[in-house]
């Protein structure tokens, strides 16, 4: 499946989309995606997003489930 | 009532007050936020605003239900940009219209610092001699 990326994950990853495996917890997503994009790591912090909303470490993502990777927030 | 939106071009003012302007709300609180010339000493030449539109208007909405919530306050209208903005350009118009100024000042303020914690925008500040992503990094 495909995971959105937004500011600088775009950057790091190289584009604004990235594809995962499925069926995996969103704490394993988040160590999986450092894993294969270490830059991720200088990060302060990420969160991740299913279908608009933030995700807690449990929450299982499934095929068809919009997720984003959504770095620190800088708006206003 | 709320109004909501993320836009793509120049934000104005005026239209917002006119939105939020009537007979019962005695206090209209305005806030709007403009992109700086400097930065910690350095001058910006320009500022990238990007958002994860559906789900930063679904935030912009939950924080507006919120203040209606807490504070008794008549009207919220939430406009933010996207794009690339320079110095002395809008990016963020929050007004607040309630009968009285102490609910409408203090959601306004609610709603702007909710805005900086939960809503997914991001900027990027560019300078003369290089650029940031704000808040990226510790």
């Amino acid at each position: 499946m495909k995971v959105l990326a937004f500011g600088i994950v775009k950057e790091i990853m190289g584009g604004a989309s990235v594809a995962v495996d499925a069926n995996i917890s969103v704490a394993a997503l988040q160590a999986s995606l450092e894993q294969q994009y270490p830059r991720l790591k200088q990060l302060s912090a990420f969160m991740i997003a299913v279908n608009g909303e933030y995700a807690g470490p449990d929450v299982i993502v499934k095929p068809g489930d919009e997720v984003a990777i959504i770095p620190p927030v800088s708006g206003g | 009532m709320t109004d909501i939106k993320i836009s793509a071009t120049a934000l104005t003012v005026q239209p917002c007050i006119d939105w939020a302007l009537s007979a019962k709300s005695g206090g209209i609180d305005i806030f709007i936020g403009t992109v700086r010339d400097m930065t910690k000493g350095k001058k910006v030449v320009r500022l990238e605003f990007e958002a994860y539109e559906s789900m930063a208007v679904s935030e912009m909405k939950k924080i507006a239900n919120e203040a209606m919530a807490k504070w008794p306050v008549h009207k919220i209208l939430i406009h933010h940009r996207t794009g690339v903005l320079v110095p002395g350009d809008i990016a963020v118009i929050i007004v607040v219209a309630a009968a009285h100024r102490d609910a409408a000042f203090d959601a306004c303020r609610y709603a702007i610092d909710t805005l900086k914690k939960t809503v997914p925008i991001w900027k990027k500040e560019v300078f003369e001699d290089g650029e940031e992503w704000v808040a990226a990094r510790p």
